[in-house]
């Protein structure tokens, strides 16, 4: 049910891209599609009854939660930022030579 | 578990309004509703590293989209709809969403992962658990992950966000090239 | 862009340096407690960009300036790959090989102090210091664009 909610979030996210106008609308999408993917995998490495994956000194590691998909998803979220800043510029690139945020308008005006 | 459902709901319902709503700056603050409460989650999910990183990145990148929305003139969408569209694309999705939830049947059950019952010479996690301290020295097993054991990826990694943050840097330069056409 | 008003630029003045330091202890106790270099070096971009929107473009200008932020970026992603190179001096395969913990401090017990895990601060400081200078720079960037199609780009 839980993952099933997640898979939710990532078709709402999808939806906001395939399906608006405004670029904006379309860079939230993608940020939508990326906290979906982000909480699955952490939550496919969730243990009940275990702790953070840290070592304290009177306190050994015996039951943890798996680390493998945390270091997955902690590279994953720095990247997003990259690529949110990128597509960001682009954006602001069109506004300045066409006046609109709107894909239809782009496709009708001079290229 | 009541609480993973409660988070999910509230960043399902912020992400709901964030997509729907025709107002920018409603949306993209709409957006770091939902960041805040994947940050809740992700601590829920006894992931602090994970919970530290994903709250400063959201405010950094409500930053960056607060700066492309507020400064314009336009901040509503306007234009009809094409109707037949809107249709297909939701029948497709409904069909995707359908066919990936036969997917997590075959997942191992929620809080129950593979590895917990595994020995460390078939999984990489229960090794890395087992054995980070003494190998490299770090109480805290992701810093150990991502700096010792696979540290390639995260070469990988600072070089992807070197690459997109040059790219950006070069879109948004004063002075742009001369085209082909303004050339004398 | 100009700053905010006065009060906002004397909070400022006390709060900038607070961010700054969790953003420092944050990366250097990456190994002991939740955090690492990517953390910390965001937050240390947020206390840059804290500066720039309180207090004007011009004011964080003297304080870092864009060429030295674009130097320390630089300088940050090539001290990482030289410490992944210099474990290729222990043998063949040893690219990113732990060479400051296995043979220099394997034998003592060093365990949860702040000296200890091998070339693992290293990598975080310099991972600090290259997502801090890259950030920064990606936010002055954005912020230099004024409204409007074809309007004057003050810079």
């Amino acid at each position: 049910m839980l993952y099933a909610m997640c898979l939710l979030l990532l078709v709402i996210g999808l939806y906001c891209v395939l399906v608006k106008k405004n670029m904006v609308k379309i860079i939230i999408g993608m940020a939508i599609m990326e906290y979906a993917v982000n909480l699955l995998l952490i939550m496919v490495g969730f243990r009940v009854g275990g702790q953070a994956p840290i070592v304290l000194p009177n306190r050994p590691l015996t039951v943890s939660v798996d680390p493998l998909p945390q270091a997955l998803v902690l590279t994953a979220i720095v990247i997003s930022l990259g690529t949110l800043a990128l597509s960001v510029a682009v954006c602001i690139r069109i506004y300045e030579k066409y006046g609109t945020f709107d894909i239809t308008e782009i496709r009708r005006l001079r290229g | 578990m009541l609480i993973f459902y409660v988070l999910l709901a509230f960043v399902l319902i912020a992400a709901l309004i964030a997509v729907e709503t025709k107002d920018l700056l409603s949306s993209v603050i709409c957006l770091g509703a939902a960041g805040f409460g994947g940050a809740l989650m992700f601590l829920f999910l006894y992931a602090p590293d994970i919970a530290i990183t994903q709250v400063v990145v959201e405010v950094l990148s409500l930053i960056i989209l607060i700066r492309v929305t507020l400064s314009r003139d336009i901040t509503t969408i306007s234009g009809e709809r094409e109707f037949f569209a809107v249709v297909v694309s939701v029948v497709l999705l409904a069909s995707v969403f359908l066919a990936g939830t036969q997917i997590f049947t075959q997942f191992p059950e929620f809080g129950a992962p593979l590895f917990a019952t595994a020995s460390p010479e078939t999984h990489a996690s229960q090794y890395y658990v087992q054995n980070g301290l003494e190998q490299t020295g770090a109480a805290n097993a992701v810093a150990a992950i991502i700096l010792d054991y696979r540290g390639y990826d995260t070469l990988g990694e600072a070089t992807v966000l070197f690459t997109s943050i040059l790219g950006a840097s070069v879109l948004l330069r004063k002075k742009a090239r001369i085209g082909r056409e303004d050339r004398p | 862009m100009k700053g905010m008003t006065l009060i906002v630029k004397n909070v400022t003045r006390w709060v900038k340096i607070l961010i700054f330091l969790f953003g420092v202890y944050i990366t250097f106790f990456g190994h002991l407690s939740p955090g690492g270099g990517f953390a910390g070096g965001v937050i240390l971009a947020c206390s840059y960009v804290l500066l720039t929107l309180a207090m004007g473009r011009s004011a964080a200008d003297e304080n870092l300036p864009r060429s030295l932020a674009a130097r320390l970026d630089c300088v940050g992603a090539l001290l990482f790959l030289a410490t992944a190179l210099a474990g290729l001096l222990y043998g063949a395969a040893g690219f990113f090989f732990n060479f400051l913990h296995q043979r220099f401090l394997a034998d003592k017990d060093t365990a949860f102090r702040l000296v200890s895990a091998g070339i693992i601060p290293v990598c975080n400081i310099a991972i600090a210091l290259k997502v801090g200078a890259s950030l920064f720079l990606i936010f002055l960037a954005l912020s230099a664009f004024v409204p409007g199609p074809g309007d004057e780009v003050e810079e």
